[in-house]
């Protein structure tokens, strides 16, 4: 029964391909699934995008393989995960419009959800450093209420989920050091020269 | 310890083309992008209830079956005709099978499809079905006589 009946049911469909789109593209804009993501081709390499339905929720350096990264989502937060471009565009657009000079504050939604409160106030203080600028970690510590707080404030900023958009590469160690920076610090060069040039 | 789900993109990505298959097998190539769409949006529905140790594949060709009933049972009369057409109008020998396929009861239709697109063990698709294996066995022995002596 091999022949004509195995090969007829399981020849190719690549309606199914489409379809499978369609689906995902679907369950992201009407929110039910409870991530979105794709991924962008930046100066700086790919990165991941991950939006949920109350706004940006992660973007990262995809330096790890792309199921890693997703497989952690799903484990801390929910499986309910599709891929889909069509749910980031408003994102991708900002991120085109932020490498080619011309876009210096985002303006989509961000979601803070997952972050403890004293990470969100150090995040909203490093959102609030101008482009083209610069602050410390004792500046955004201060900014964050605590000035004492240095060391809290960097690792705030190391485990920032939102990189580009929260713009922990604008913030250096006192005295003019450069500090560190999760995506590496050739990336951080990167960014600030680009903010540099473009400065208004 | 393999115990947290995998993103559901997964699922969509390994077992997509098979569910539609299925469904294309079972309602033809009409409706199935209806039932495939329900079927996808159901299980993503459910998906964080499902266990981790399951087999997502035999979960989602499951719940594709449970929507070609559903669609099945909503548009009998369509159905008749579309079968007619298909088994009278075979232009290649892959149409000639569909058209057979098609012809053959539910039950065994299911269990053809379960067994050579989903690859699915007897239990699971006596389970799918939900009837016996004993009768899942027999399903599809007799929808596979029936379409040995067609083609």
């Amino acid at each position: 029964m091999n022949d004509p009946l195995s090969r007829a049911l399981r020849a190719p469909a690549p309606q199914a391909r489409a379809a499978a789109r369609r689906f995902a593209d679907r369950a992201a804009a009407e929110h039910e699934a409870d991530f979105a993501y794709t991924t962008f081709s930046s100066p700086l390499g790919e990165l991941l995008l991950v939006a949920s339905r109350r706004g940006l929720a992660q973007m990262h350096y995809l330096d790890d393989p792309l199921e890693q990264a997703l497989e952690t989502l799903a484990r801390k937060r929910s499986p309910r995960i599709v891929e889909s471009a069509g749910a980031l565009d408003r994102w991708r657009r900002e991120l085109d419009e932020y490498f080619s000079g011309v876009r210096h504050r985002f303006e989509a939604q961000l979601d803070w959800e997952a972050l403890t409160s004293f990470q969100r106030a150090v995040l909203r203080a490093t959102v609030a450093i101008p482009y083209g600028a610069t602050s410390t970690y004792t500046g955004v510590a201060t900014a964050a209420g605590n000035p004492r707080a240095q060391r809290a404030a960097g690792n705030a900023l190391g485990a920032n989920p939102l990189a580009i958009v929260i713009p922990c590469h604008r913030v250096l160690r006192s005295g003019g050091a450069f500090g560190g920076y999760t995506g590496g610090l050739h990336r951080k060069h990167y960014l600030l020269e680009l903010e540099e040039l473009n400065r208004p | 310890m393999t115990t947290t789900l995998p993103p559901f993109q997964d699922l969509l990505d390994r077992h997509g083309e098979d569910v539609w298959r299925s469904l294309r097998a079972m309602v033809g190539v009409q409706a199935a992008e209806d039932c495939f769409q329900e079927t996808f949006l159901a299980a993503l529905r459910a998906y964080p209830r499902l266990r981790a140790d399951s087999s997502p594949r035999a979960w989602l060709l499951t719940i594709a079956h449970n929507k070609a009933i559903d669609h099945l049972r909503a548009s009998k009369r369509e159905r008749v005709q579309e079968i007619e057409a298909a088994a009278e109008d075979p232009s290649t020998p892959d149409d000639a099978v569909w058209g057979a396929v098609a012809a053959l009861a539910p039950r065994q239709r299911a269990a053809v499809a379960l067994r050579y697109i989903g690859d699915l063990s007897h239990r699971e698709i006596a389970a799918a079905i939900g009837c016996s294996e004993e009768a899942s066995r027999r399903s599809l022995h007799d929808g596979l006589q029936t379409l040995r002596s067609q083609l």
